[in-house]
């Protein structure tokens, strides 16, 4: 279970986090909305220690990782995507999963043996699987399309079994249809994995359709959480946010 | 059982087992690698039987000498992203460090190595730490700086190196396990036992799970970081193993000339390492290798020539870099993809 307490960052002036509070319980879905500028890419950024927290705690099962660094926070079990694909060109797909599995291991630095080591196998595999992606698995990951590239970004973080799973925008730069077929594939991922996956996303009917749980974030705070049904039904969220939207969607 | 039998059951074993062939694979091609170096030795050792000739064998240890420094820059330039235009301070330390155990000491000569590995491993360390955090250009002009303060103390600490003269008088080499480095077979041998050892450890290093994390950080530092990988001490091990085959280079380079000379620590023995690996190209291990036979024939022929080295030096980088836009090593692999895609394309 991650719980975040009293979470706050500051650039300057403007607070792209401020005081936030939340937590997400096992095996949970979660979307995180909100308007651009909404501090979402911050949350994640502190949660995953791509920034450091000016106050507050971050709990993984009771483990505060306010403060560690990257490598340190995703070896106790928060993987991330990123929002434009961060892969390795020159890698192919097949390779970048066994070297990430081998770091997950802690065999980056092996020097007496061969690359790939034969205990990285297995998980890498089910990892493409998952993905779809067993069938690209010689190409170099820069000639991969977008999605497969957003892809294989998910795939990277997934093969290393994280507890929590924070993707930012697995559908951003995608057609309609694309999209649904991305968003399909994490929430099979999520269903099959049993993981707590948190995602960012913008298109809404995405969201209502597959999150059970939703987190609104305007201005560095949370405006609401809920299910979907509270979430359409919350004044301070229509007018935020969702009015604006649904209506410019409308004309 | 004999040994074969028992090789072969237990490939068997590996085999038949739900785990892995990959591993069989990969052990193979470590087996392919063993199998190549080891006939390149065999050449090598023969050449002096076919060519008696003395500036052939002179060639090939400077070849050595240089094959060594030009691929540990790879190391870090290909395969980890890390441009360094000081990797010759090592060159000259390993040289000097060497030199100057021999001459004050009079310690055997493997001691002597191995305190200069010991030295060069410290001196890495600490310039490395300092070094390796920075980026890109602040990268490649800190670690020049670095060799210009070791070129600087070389020059300036007449009482212990010589100054700008160098060490003179000869480094002393003595006898040890019936081995006479005096002798210029006895260390043609030994430089062509070093360097394809010391090749054949580089190929494991850049093979290795460590060479595909170095892959993982030049392709995409931050990335490789959210995956669990420290960065920093990634790149300072490498820093510091690249080192100490550069290290060994001038180890070979004075033996050869029994000396050592601040050009050796100088920042144009950088640029030629850097030079080197344009000619031969980044993207295969060997591509180095090729570059510094190349720089040396050309070297030997232009300065025959003409005294304008430098400007036919130049043209040929600018042919290298503006016309073929990679090196030797990358155009021949791609144009080799190329003929076997064209023949598939065609059957």
């Amino acid at each position: 279970m991650l719980e975040v307490k009293h979470l706050s960052k500051s650039f300057g002036g403007v607070k792209a986090a401020d005081d936030i509070t939340l937590s997400f319980a096992e095996g949970s879905l979660t979307a995180v909305i909100g308007p651009n500028g909404a501090g979402k890419s911050t949350f994640f950024n502190l949660i995953t220690g791509a920034l450091r927290p000016d106050s507050g705690h971050i709990l993984l099962n009771g483990v505060d990782m306010a403060g560690r660094s990257p490598p340190d926070i995703v070896r106790h079990g928060i993987g991330r995507a990123f929002q434009v694909a961060r892969i390795f060109p020159s890698l192919t797909v097949h390779e970048t999963m066994l070297a990430a599995v081998g770091a997950d291991q802690r065999r980056a630095s092996v020097l007496h043996r061969r690359f790939p080591l034969a205990e990285t196998r297995d998980r890498a595999e089910l990892a493409m699987e998952v993905l779809g992606l067993t069938g690209k698995r010689d190409r170099t990951a820069a000639t991969l399309s977008h999605g497969d590239q957003k892809l294989l970004d998910i795939a990277l973080a997934l093969v290393l079994d994280p507890k929590v799973l924070l993707l930012d925008e697995p559908t951003a730069g995608m057609g309609t249809e694309e999209r649904w077929r991305m968003i399909d594939q994490v929430h099979e991922l999520w269903e099959r994995q049993k993981i707590t996956v948190v995602f960012i996303e913008h298109d809404m009917d995405i969201v209502f359709k597959i999150a059970p749980m939703i987190v609104v974030l305007c201005y560095g705070r949370i405006l609401a959480t809920g299910t979907p049904d509270a979430i359409r039904n919350d004044d301070a969220v229509i007018e935020a946010y969702l009015g604006t939207e649904h209506a410019g969607a409308a004309a | 059982m004999t040994e074969l039998q028992a090789e072969r059951a237990r490939e068997r074993t590996i085999e038949s087992s739900a785990v892995p062939r990959i591993e069989t694979r990969s052990k193979r091609l470590r087996y392919i690698d063993v199998l190549i170096a080891v006939a390149a030795f065999a050449l090598l050792a023969a050449l002096p039987f076919l060519f008696s000739s003395k500036a052939l064998i002179d060639f090939v240890i400077r070849c050595a000498a240089f094959g060594l420094f030009a691929t540990s820059l790879n190391l870090l330039v290909g395969y980890t992203g890390m441009i360094s235009f000081g990797h010759g301070m090592f060159f000259g330390l390993g040289a000097y460090g060497f030199g100057l155990i021999m001459q004050r000491t009079g310690v055997p000569i493997p001691v002597a190595f191995i305190g200069t590995l010991l030295i060069t491993t410290l001196v890495a360390a600490v310039i490395g730490a300092i070094c390796v955090r920075l980026k890109e250009i602040y990268f490649a002009f800190v670690t020049l700086a670095f060799q210009m303060l070791i070129h600087s103390t070389i020059v300036s600490w007449t009482s212990l190196t010589g100054g700008d003269q160098g060490l003179r008088g000869g480094i002393p080499r003595p006898v040890f396990l019936g081995i006479d480095l005096s002798n210029q077979m006895h260390l043609y041998i030994a430089s062509c036992t070093l360097l394809v050892s010391g090749l054949l450890l580089m190929r494991q290093i850049a093979q290795s799970p460590f060479g595909y994390t170095l892959r993982m950080i030049r392709d995409n530092a931050s990335r490789a970081s959210f995956i669990g990988i420290d960065v920093w001490r990634a790149k300072l091990t490498i820093f510091v193993l690249a080192a100490l085959f550069a290290s060994t280079g001038g180890i070979i380079m004075s033996l050869f000339v029994s000396g050592a000379y601040p050009e050796f620590a100088y920042w144009t023995i950088s640029g030629e390492g850097i030079f080197i690996n344009m000619l031969g190209g980044v993207t295969t291990f060997l591509g180095p290798m090729v570059g510094t036979v190349l720089l040396l024939i050309l070297n030997d022929t232009v300065t025959r020539l003409t005294e304008y080295y430098g400007i036919v030096l130049g043209i040929v980088i600018l042919f290298f870099a503006i016309g073929l836009r990679k090196g030797l090593m990358d155009f021949m692999v791609e144009w080799c993809e190329q003929r076997r895609d064209g023949a598939k394309e065609r059957a």
